[in-house]
Parts: C-alpha cells; structure tokens; sequence
C-alpha cells in the first residue's frame, strides 16, 4: 500500500537579499516525507538548515517552487492562512522550549488550541491533559513552567506540539539544551511517537540522532547531498540503560 | 482567539505586572478623579446657584439707571439718577405683563436700638416687595399703602438685625423702636430668615420701610435706585421688558438710535450668565484634567510598546502555533484598554470620593451621572487609541525573527 504523502518539496528555492547581494539560502530542493517517518535533518551552520526548518513550518514561503503540505499548497497563502495552517497541521518544538513564563503545563499546552474556535474551554483542558499524560507529565498538571526542569519543560512543549494532532512536528534541535541522559529520555519519548504511527522531523547539527530516525537527510549550501533510509534503526531507550548511572546527586 | 480567551490573556498579563500596570494606570486614575470632581463641583455649584436665584423669584426684573455696563465702563453719574417716580407711575399704570411693581430707594448705614448698633442696609419699598422677592413674615404685619402714602416711619426687619439690635434672633421686637441714621422707625414686622446666598451675603441684615421714607426722609432724592418688577408669569419675562423698555424709552423722550439710559435683567437672565461663568470656570477645568488624560494615554502607550518588546519571544510563539496577526492585535489592544479601564474605574471612585471631600468642606458638589459614562467611554476610548501602535507593532512581526529575539 502507497503511504500517504505528508510533506512534498518541489524545487523549492529561497533567496535572501542582503545589501546588494542575493543569498541563495536553499538551491532547488525537493523531497517527499511520508506519513510515519522519523526524519532527522541534518547540516552544518549555514547550510541552509534554518530556512528550510521555516519553510516546512510555514514561517517563511519559498522564493520559487512549490511546498505542499498535507495536500495544502502553500506558496501563494497570506500570511494569517499560514497561521491557520500551522495551528492545524504542525507542532513546534524549540530548543529553548519557548513555554510562557509563570504559565501551568496544561495552559502551556492549551495554547494551539486557543487559537482554534472548533475547542471550547472544557474540550481544550480534556486535549492538554491527554496530551501531557502521553508524554509522562500526567502528574505535573498545574506546576509552572519556572518550577520545572529542562527535560520537564521539553515535555511540557512536546505536549503542546501533540496537541492539535499534527499532521507533522518538527523539532528544531530539540535536544540541545539537554544534558546526555534527558536527551536520551526525550530521544526515547521521540522513538515512542515515532511506533505510534507520527511524523516527525528532527533538525539537528548532532549526527548521533541520526541513528535514532528512521531517515535521514543532509543539506550543504542549501542543497541536499544525502537522503538515505535508515535500515538499523537504534533503540534510545538500550542506549539510555547503558548510561553510567549518575551518582553524583 | 475568541473573547473570553482575549481576556483571560490580558488579565493573566496585566497580574503578572502588577506594579508596572498600576503605575501606568495612575496617570488616568488621576485624570479620571479630576475630571469627574471638577463636574461634580460645577455642577454642584451651578444648581446651587439657580437654586438660590430662583429663591427670589423667577419672574422677577430688576430696572436700573444707567445703560448696559459692558467691561468695566464707567458710568456717566447723571445717568444714575434717570429713574423717576413718574416712570413707576408709567409702569405701574400702563404696563400690561407687569404683576406687581416696587420702586427702590436704597441706603447702608448704622441702625441703633438702646446701647446696640449694627451696619446694615434700608430698602425703600412699597408692599408688593413682599411678593416680588418672596419674603414671608415671621412675625407682625408688612406696613401698607397708607404708610406709603404718608411716609410713615415703620419698617420691617431680618433676623440679624434683631439678634445684633435687640440680643436674640428670637426676640419679639415687633412694636420696638429703632433708628436708622438717627431717623426713629417703628418695627411693625419681622422678616422669616432667608439665610446667607450662594455668594456669602446675609439676606437677613436688612430692614425694609416705605419707599417714601427712605426718599425723603432718609437720603432726600428724587430718583430710585431701582425699580423691583414681576413679571406675570416667568415665561412673559421677555415680553415684559420689552413693554416696560418701550414705556422707559418714551418717558426719557429717548429718539431712535438713541442707547437705553436705564437696564433691566431678569432673573432668568442672572442665572443664565451666573451658569454660564460656572460653566466657563468649568470647562477650563475640564479641559486641563483632560489634558492628563491625554498624558496618561501616553504613558499607556509607553508601557505597552515595553511590553511587546519584552514580550516579542511570547509573540512569535503565539504566532508559530497559529495565532494570526489579528489575534496578536487584539491581545495587546484588549490589554491596553483594560488596563485603561480599570484605571477608569478607580478614578471614578476616586471622584466620587473627592466629590465628596469637596462637599465635607463645604462646596456643594454632586456627581452628574453622564459625566461617570462619559469618563468610561473616554477611558476605553484612550486605551483603543494608545493601545493601537503597540498592538501592530507586535501583530505585524515576523515569526522567524521574533522566535529567534533575545
């Protein structure tokens, strides 16, 4: 059976222009992502990583080319069709989380969904709490984001990503401000949406997540010059057992 | 983002800043506070002030020599003296809008009872005084016509030159004997208090005899100091000085084009420019508290350009999950016209409380109902307006960028 196509690129190109001069930031880039993949992105500073991570979030639109997501031109949107479309089809994660200050996890969490009138109050807190529970934070409702730790916060914002039920998440180097282990723990929580049957894309500058996703895609000078399926895909959750125990707490 | 949702955000964001969301409420509470006690106390003041005049009757007209004085002109002396007996005569006689008349003759000076003197004022009337000015006796009789007619030496006197002639206000003088200007007069009746007017003259320091014997008897002239006329009902008043001004002009033999050598006001009149001096006073009032309305809606908008660009990461985040560059409009506007609001409510009850201050030491201040909603709206108002630059600031920034701010 043909699986569904998610994410299609086709000849996407972006130019910036600075001063004078255009910025070729991506040269032609085109791929598909299928529902269900685990696909890291990877590329040193500068390769164009950051502005092809806008393109597929619907932050920024191609300059050329075509980007269709979920069946969903989205070239030509405006810019509050775009807002739509990500509330209804992405899930963002950030490397710094980027949860509201002196705001609970489950209000962290609502957040999408206040944003989209189909929820009403008593909907969107049933949504969150889900959503939480899915990601381990099924006990940490009510505490605020400053009362938490940097694997906490990561989940609370996986839960916020969860919660509209994406058609896509895409996580912008997720787990760089983690230390080893809670990399490893959200790398397994990651591994775990993956089985479930979710589409992830992981931007990363970390080759060792790459053996973690299921595919993986290298980009240099705003072109790709890897795309190859990972056949021997590692378990985080083995990697995270083989952790030296941390005794120094 | 629907409304319930809009303000929650805006609450929830305006806790978070409790110390900095007060202070920038501060300046409209201020504004708010003033504008709404300086209403109260004009207000106040103009209803006292009509209360007062009205008083003395609404139908009243008061003639006086001399044309209109406009700007301090000084007055040429002759023209004082241009009220005539035979002017009363025409008047009385021939006006047909003219309910009763009472020519005055009037003189300050010492009145003397045994060992006690008083400064006091002696109105030469003629009965219907009574009724034009509205005095009621408290005790006695009003001399009568015949007393005019002989110039009698009987006089009816105020309270206050009771209490300083005779000791008590409540002492029975009627039947005692005073002199005013070493002239003896018969006390034949006592005037029912009338208190002090709006503008801090005792009413009561009076004593009020036959117009004929304070004429002749007291300053010995020829001519009044005014002519008391009502009107037949408040709304002839116009009509009537017309008449009576048509009847004066042809006594003085005055041509066309000629300027009146006489005045009449009405009580209408009185009120109208006393009102419209308050109002004046007022408005200059309210002006300048609106002016610190103005200031404080830019200290509003000070604070929530700070604030968006404090909250830029905030901002990109919303817009990153969905929220559209309208949904980012209206959560700052929402918040700066709360914050406006709440300013406004605290101000109203602050000029509630001044008012209310301001009646304790002894304006007379009442808080007029519109002046409550227009305040509110104008609060609203100044929120929507200062609120507006910030609030597109932060809907038109870019995601990209605004994630990426530090």
């Amino acid at each position: 059976m043909e699986k569904k196509v998610v994410i299609e690129l086709q000849n996407v190109r972006r130019d910036f222009k600075v001063g004078g001069e255009t910025v070729k930031a991506l040269r032609r880039v085109s791929f598909k992502i299928f529902e269900g993949e685990f696909v890291t992105i990877m590329g040193t500073s500068g390769s164009g990583k950051s502005t092809l991570l806008n393109q597929l979030g619907c932050l920024d639109t191609p300059t050329k080319g075509e980007y269709i997501l979920d069946g969903t031109p989205v070239r030509q949107m405006k810019r509050s069709q775009r807002a739509v479309l990500r509330n209804r089809k992405i899930g963002f994660i950030f490397q710094n989380y980027n949860l509201l200050a002196k705001t609970t996890a489950i209000e962290n969490v609502e957040l999408p969904l206040i944003y989209n009138n189909a929820y009403n109050a008593k909907q969107r807190r049933e949504a969150a709490i889900r959503a939480l529970e899915a990601v381990g934070l099924g006990n940490r409702l009510e505490h605020k984001s400053n009362q938490m730790s940097g694997g906490q916060m990561q989940r609370v914002a996986i839960a916020r990503a969860l919660v509209n039920n994406p058609a896509v998440i895409l996580a912008d180097e997720a787990t760089g401000n983690l230390d080893t282990r809670t990399s490893f723990e959200i790398l397994c929580l990651f591994q775990e949406l993956h089985r479930q049957g979710r589409t992830i894309i992981f931007v990363t500058h970390n080759p060792e997540i790459a053996q973690y996703s299921s595919r993986n895609i290298t980009l240099r000078d705003g072109k790709i010059c890897e795309d190859k399926t990972n056949d021997n895909i590692l378990d985080a959750r083995q990697a995270l057992a083989a952790l030296p125990q941390n005794n120094d707490d | 983002m629907n409304l319930t949702n809009l303000l929650k955000v805006a609450i929830t964001a305006i806790i978070s800043n409790k110390t900095r969301t007060f202070l920038s409420t501060l300046g409209i509470i201020i504004g708010v506070a003033a504008v709404i006690s300086m209403m109260a106390i004009g207000e106040g003041s103009k209803q006292s002030i009509r209360t007062e005049l009205s008083k003395m009757g609404t139908n009243l007209l008061t003639v006086r020599p001399g044309g209109e004085t406009r700007g301090g002109v000084r007055l040429d002396p002759s023209a004082m003296q241009t009220l005539k007996m035979e002017d009363y005569e025409t008047i009385r006689d021939k006006a047909t809008l003219v309910k009763a008349i009472s020519p005055e003759v009037t003189s300050s000076g010492q009145a003397i009872h045994g060992a006690n003197n008083t400064q006091t004022t002696i109105y030469g009337e003629m009965p219907e005084y009574m009724d034009i000015k509205l005095w009621e006796l408290k005790d006695g009789i009003v001399f009568t016509e015949e007393d005019v007619k002989k110039s009698a030496k009987v006089c009816l006197v105020g309270s206050t030159v009771v209490e300083e002639l005779f000791g008590d206000k409540d002492y029975d003088a009627v039947g005692k004997s005073i002199r005013f200007k070493s002239i003896p007069f018969r006390i034949v009746g006592i005037l029912k208090s009338k208190g002090y007017n709006n503008w801090g003259m005792d009413q009561d320091n009076v004593i009020i005899a036959p117009y004929t014997t304070v004429m002749k008897r007291v300053n010995a002239q020829t001519f009044f100091s005014s002519i008391n006329v009502s009107a037949l009902s408040e709304e002839q008043s116009e009509a009537a000085i017309e008449e009576i001004t048509a009847l004066l002009r042809q006594n003085h033999k005055l041509k066309e084009g000629d300027d009146n050598d006489f005045s009449i006001r009405s009580q209408q009149e009185m009120m109208e420019t006393m009102s419209s001096t308050m109002t004046t006073v007022q408005t200059v009032l309210v002006v300048a508290a609106a002016f610190s309305l103005l200031i404080a809606g830019i200290g509003i908008m000070n604070i929530m350009l700070v604030s968006v660009t404090e909250r830029t990461k905030e901002i990109g985040l919303r817009m990153s999950v969905g929220a559209r560059g309208r949904d980012i409009l209206l959560q700052f506007l929402v918040e700066s016209i709360m914050i406006s609001l709440t300013g406004g409510l605290i101000g109203i009850f602050a000029g509630y409380g001044g008012a209310t201050l301001a009646r304790a030491v002894g304006f007379p201040a009442t808080v007029p109902l519109w002046s409550v909603v227009v305040s509110f709206c104008v609060c609203a108002l100044i929120g929507l307006l200062f609120g507006i630059i910030p609030a597109r600031k932060a809907a038109r920034m870019d995601p990209i960028e605004a994630l990426r701010y530090e």
